[in-house]
């Protein structure tokens, strides 16, 4: 049974329903994978003991009602886990063990699941490639110098190099789909309110979702089904009826409206990029969906808008480490040196960045001219979409303007590597639900998905169209292990 | 009643001032459970037993806004004649301290949950109106405790995350004794309308001083200085007297106030700058992402406005009408809640005005030996009614009524009881007291001599003798009459 790993998460589901294997032959699978994969770097915290453990009482009460019975899942390290350390990749958290679970991963462990390890992300997830993590970046399996974007980078790859069935990350300016897009598979921001932010570390609390990241469109829709649901702690999740995703996923998209942005485009963007969007378009024809060229035109305003509105919202949320209540402390003669010394010493310099930025643009005096308009920004960039939304069912784009760069090429470029996520953060900005598919490869074999961006609360249509996408991409990871 | 002249001025050198105090109150909300979490809000607990998750900021917790704490808010705000806002915003207000678990505090800045309202005060001079600017819901902070370990401050967070509504009046006092009355009457309502207990010792209410002062005559205000957090009405007081002679003196020698938060030291009795316009924090405040805008239904302000108590400013014209009290009289019976419960139990079954009298002297100077409130007291609202009742039928004597009221603190010991078992009913029958005023008479020739030849102030020795002989009991309105006759 070796190559349980390499199956799919609906595979795994059915496969220990069915009794093909048990849960805890599923489960040891991953944890083999993972053991020979410390090169990729994805693990933080291995629960592996554990997990067998669980493996081990499920095959023994052998309870097939949750949605995911009997799967061990490994997740960002973003979400808190009862009695296991949960470190947002960070130094001022690295002993931080949690006395709560958070909603989503409840959520998971009473659809049968149970956890196999955290995983490594950019810290307080700022970051698109995983360079910003203090346990040290992670590595894309599609080539040893790459980096697996971020900043769910370590829950990308290690779906990728099957080290866990499927993951959830968590995404505030495309850190789920831009890696997604980076190691070829699928990944899903659900609609602003859809999942619980309860017991998830913030980052930017007006744009952080929580989603599923998967091998392909029909984990998607079940890992999603999983996670969704309104929660009464997080005054922000939206009391709406979670959709059965798995049972109306469809490929028959006939007649749906698919809008295409003239503005999704950068300079210098490779012609790659512009030929899987084209081969998108031509998929969803063939599947039977009617194609319409639409403008959004604020969007060049999103980045600009984006990195003021969520630094300003991460240096209030980070406030609270301080050395105080829990995390690191370092030493100081009084109070302020405290602070000075634990957050000097606990934050690195992208964390250390956002925080200047936002405190900045929050500064009596710079309010009006930067998170005011930025907010106003932000309004204009949804009226787009819901100008847009008037008309078709679902926009397709690029995910990101390139495929997986390089360790270190754009980590003392900023601006640069803020330009990686400049398709993605309207749809955050926006509120809306928005999934990365992947759809072909470039000229280096390195692969590249699409974004189709949904009304809200409209998950169903964007999965759908994904997997009309998927079946005609006949998308295959051409991934070489090379890391064992 | 003489209306008394307004006549707070500080008296400069050079030339008369005139103080200018704003105050910003902050009112604990009475609430069994915090504004974002559901701890307990009970005071006196050992530290850190009143806190959760939430109100300790741990990773990924987030505030839920306390429904009942919302609805006190814009209770005390309708009883503040306050517009209420169905648009509100909570925002955080960003500064690092060892007390704020998580770096800011939630609070309302641009758009707070209640607008314009007034408060009017009865003094001396007439009435007052005072402007509240505005209402708006905060958390507490929790607090740190330096004094028990000299390397290290211990922090309790029971208080960190409790509701608190910040009541921000407009400049519109003029003199301590304006700030007195305003506090009462503020805390008076909010006991009145059962939305904070006013209790200052256990820090309930507390507040910021704004104090300015200007030339008799300007029109302009001059720099104000806020001293902070001052948590007794006395220091109030004392704070703006010595505050508002502070800067005359300053103005009168031609140097500047400062614009600054000052902290009333009250060993001292002066204040003292805590920091500067220049080092004030910069808040940052923006809306907290992690609440939604609050919106109210018109339909619940409705609702709470039709449950709204009577509230003093109505009880007092109500008890002037229907109990033809004097305004002064009224307003006193009115100041709390608890005390104008009391009259309106006693009056029931007695006398109207020898009630009030009996409440306002008797009573309140016995609460105020024993330095007990209305609802300690030891002399039940049934009991004194019983009382005054056997004042006004003639059964007893006003003067017997004072050594029975004494008796009655006992226990709150049955006034008729004591009455009947000590036999001091008032000696009513005409015969009797004719029969001990003529003894007197007859006892005192020379002085009914002295009596008859103009001294008319002897009447009174006369009276006091029978009374004495009476043992008090006799009734002194039948003693005049006779006496009057007999000396005739």
């Amino acid at each position: 049974m070796s190559n349980i790993s390499e199956f799919s998460l609906t595979r795994i589901v059915s496969g220990i329903k069915k009794k093909d294997f048990t849960s805890e032959e599923v489960t040891r699978s991953f944890i083999n994978n993972s053991k020979k994969s410390k090169k990729l770097n994805t693990y933080i915290t291995e629960c592996f003991d554990q997990a067998i453990q669980s493996a081990k009482n499920f095959d023994k009460k052998k309870d097939y009602k949750g949605l995911l019975s009997g799967v061990p899942i490994a997740v960002k390290d973003l979400f808190c886990t009862r009695n296991v350390k949960t470190t947002a990749g960070s130094k001022i958290l690295h002993n931080f063990v949690p006395t709560y679970e958070s909603t989503i991963t409840s959520n998971l462990w009473s659809q049968g699941s149970f956890l196999l390890g955290k995983l490594n992300c950019d810290e307080f997830a700022m970051g698109s490639s995983n360079e910003t993590s203090f346990f040290g970046n992670v590595i894309n399996p599609f080539g040893q110098k790459l980096v697996p974007g971020g900043s769910s980078g370590g829950s990308a790859s290690a779906l990728a190099a099957n080290l866990t069935p499927a993951t959830i990350g968590t995404d505030t300016g495309g850190s789920i789909r831009q890696p997604a897009s980076f190691t070829g598979t699928v990944g899903l921001k659900p609609t602003y309110g859809r999942c619980s932010r309860w017991g998830i570390v913030a980052f930017a609390s007006s744009l952080d979702q929580a989603g599923p990241m998967t091998k392909n469109v029909k984990d998607c829709a079940l890992l999603l089904q999983a996670m969704s649901g309104y929660d009464p702690k997080d005054s922000t999740s939206v009391d709406i009826k979670v959709d059965n995703y798995t049972s109306k996923l469809t490929e028959k998209i006939k007649g749906l409206k698919i809008g295409i942005p003239k503005e999704y485009t950068v300079d210098n963007m490779p012609n790659e990029i512009d030929n899987i969007w084209k081969q998108g378009v031509d998929y969803l024809i063939d599947a039977g969906a009617t194609i319409k060229n639409i403008s959004l035109p604020h969007t060049i305003y999103a980045l600009p808008a984006y990195y003021i509105v969520a630094p300003a919202e991460a240096s209030s949320n980070l406030a609270r480490y301080d050395g105080v209540k829990y995390g690191h402390r370092a030493k100081g003669n009084n109070l302020v040196e405290m602070y000075e010394n634990t957050r000097s010493e606990g934050f690195g310099d992208e964390v250390k960045r956002r925080i200047l930025i936002g405190t900045y643009v929050l500064s009596s005096g710079y309010y009006d001219a930067y998170y005011l308009k930025a907010q106003k920004v932000r309004q204009l960039i949804k009226n787009d979409f819901d100008k847009a939304f008037t008309d078709v069912d679902a926009i397709l784009t690029p995910s990101t303007p390139s495929s997986a760069f390089k360790i270190g090429d754009k980590k003392d470029d900023p601006v640069s590597m803020y330009l990686n996520d400049i398709f993605t953060v309207p749809v955050n900005l926006s509120g809306l639900p928005a999934i990365s598919v992947p759809t072909g490869y470039d000229k280096n074999n390195l692969p590249l998905g699409l974004q189709l961006i949904g009304k809200a609360f409209d998950e169903q249509t964007i999965l759908n169209l994904s997997l009309a996408i998927e079946k005609r991409a006949n998308f295959n990871k051409k991934i070489k292990v090379w890391w064992n | 009643m003489t209306a008394k002249k307004f006549d707070y001025l500080i008296n400069g050198d050079k030339s008369k001032w005139e103080v200018i105090i704003g105050l910003e109150v902050h009112a604990q909300v009475l609430s069994k459970s915090k504004l974002f979490s559901p701890s307990p809000t009970k005071f006196g607990a050992e530290p850190n037993t009143q806190v959760s998750l939430v109100d300790t900021a741990f990773p990924g917790m987030l505030p839920v806004i306390n429904q009942f704490c919302i609805e006190q808010s814009i209770k005390t705000g309708l009883g503040l004649k306050a517009k209420i806002n169905l648009n509100s915003v909570f925002d955080r207000k960003n500064y690092f301290y060892a007390d704020l678990p998580q770096g800011y505090q939630i609070s309302q800045y641009k758009n707070p949950i209640v607008g314009e309202g007034e408060i009017v005060l009865d003094m001396p001079y007439g009435t007052k109106k005072v402007g509240i600017e505005r209402l708006h819901l905060e958390q507490d902070a929790g607090k740190s405790i330096h004094d028990i370990d000299p390397d290290n401050s211990y922090v309790d967070l029971n208080r960190s995350g409790v509701a608190l509504m910040e009541i921000v009046s407009k400049p519109d006092l003029r003199s301590p004794e304006e700030v007195n009355v305003y506090v009462k009457k503020l805390r008076s309502i909010m006991r009145y309308l059962g939305t904070c207990d006013g209790n200052m010792q256990e820090g309930s209410l507390r507040a910021d001083v704004n104090v300015s002062v200007r030339k008799v005559g300007d029109k302009k205000f001059g720099t104000r200085c806020e001293i902070k957090n001052v948590n007794s009405i006395r220091f109030m007081q004392l704070a703006i007297e010595y505050e508002a002679r502070r800067q005359v003196e300053l103005l009168e020698s031609d140097k500047k106030v400062n614009q600054e938060t000052r902290l009333f030291d009250t060993k001292k009795n002066a204040t003292r700058s805590m920091r500067s316009k220049e080092e004030a924090h910069d808040y940052r405040y923006f809306p907290d992402p992690d609440l939604l805008p609050l919106k109210l239904e018109q339909s619940l302000v409705d609702k709470l406005k039709k449950e709204l108590p009577e509230l003093p400013d109505e009880k007092k014209e109500r008890f002037i009408k229907e109990h033809n009290l004097s305004p002064y009289e009224a307003n006193i019976l009115v100041s709390e809640k608890e005390i104008s419960d009391y009259y309106e139990e006693v009056i029931k079954k007695c006398d109207k005005k020898l009630a009030t009298n009996w409440i306002t002297v008797e009573l309140f100077a016995l609460l105020n030996k024993k330095n007990l409130s209305i609802l300690q007291s030891p002399v039940s609202a049934r009991n004194l009614s019983k009382l005054i009742k056997m004042i006004t039928s003639g059964k007893i004597s006003g003067k017997i009524a004072k050594d029975v009221f004494v008796k009655m603190q006992v226990d709150d010991k049955d006034a008729e009881q004591i009455v009947e078992k000590e036999g001091l009913i008032q000696q009513s029958d005409p015969k009797e007291l004719e029969k001990i005023i003529t003894k007197v008479i007859s006892n005192n020739k020379d002085k009914v001599e002295q009596y008859k030849s103009g001294k008319e102030k002897l009447f009174g020795f006369f009276v006091g003798q029978i009374m004495k002989a009476s043992e008090g009991k006799a009734n002194p309105q039948l003693v005049n009459e006779i006496l009057r006759n007999k000396l005739k």
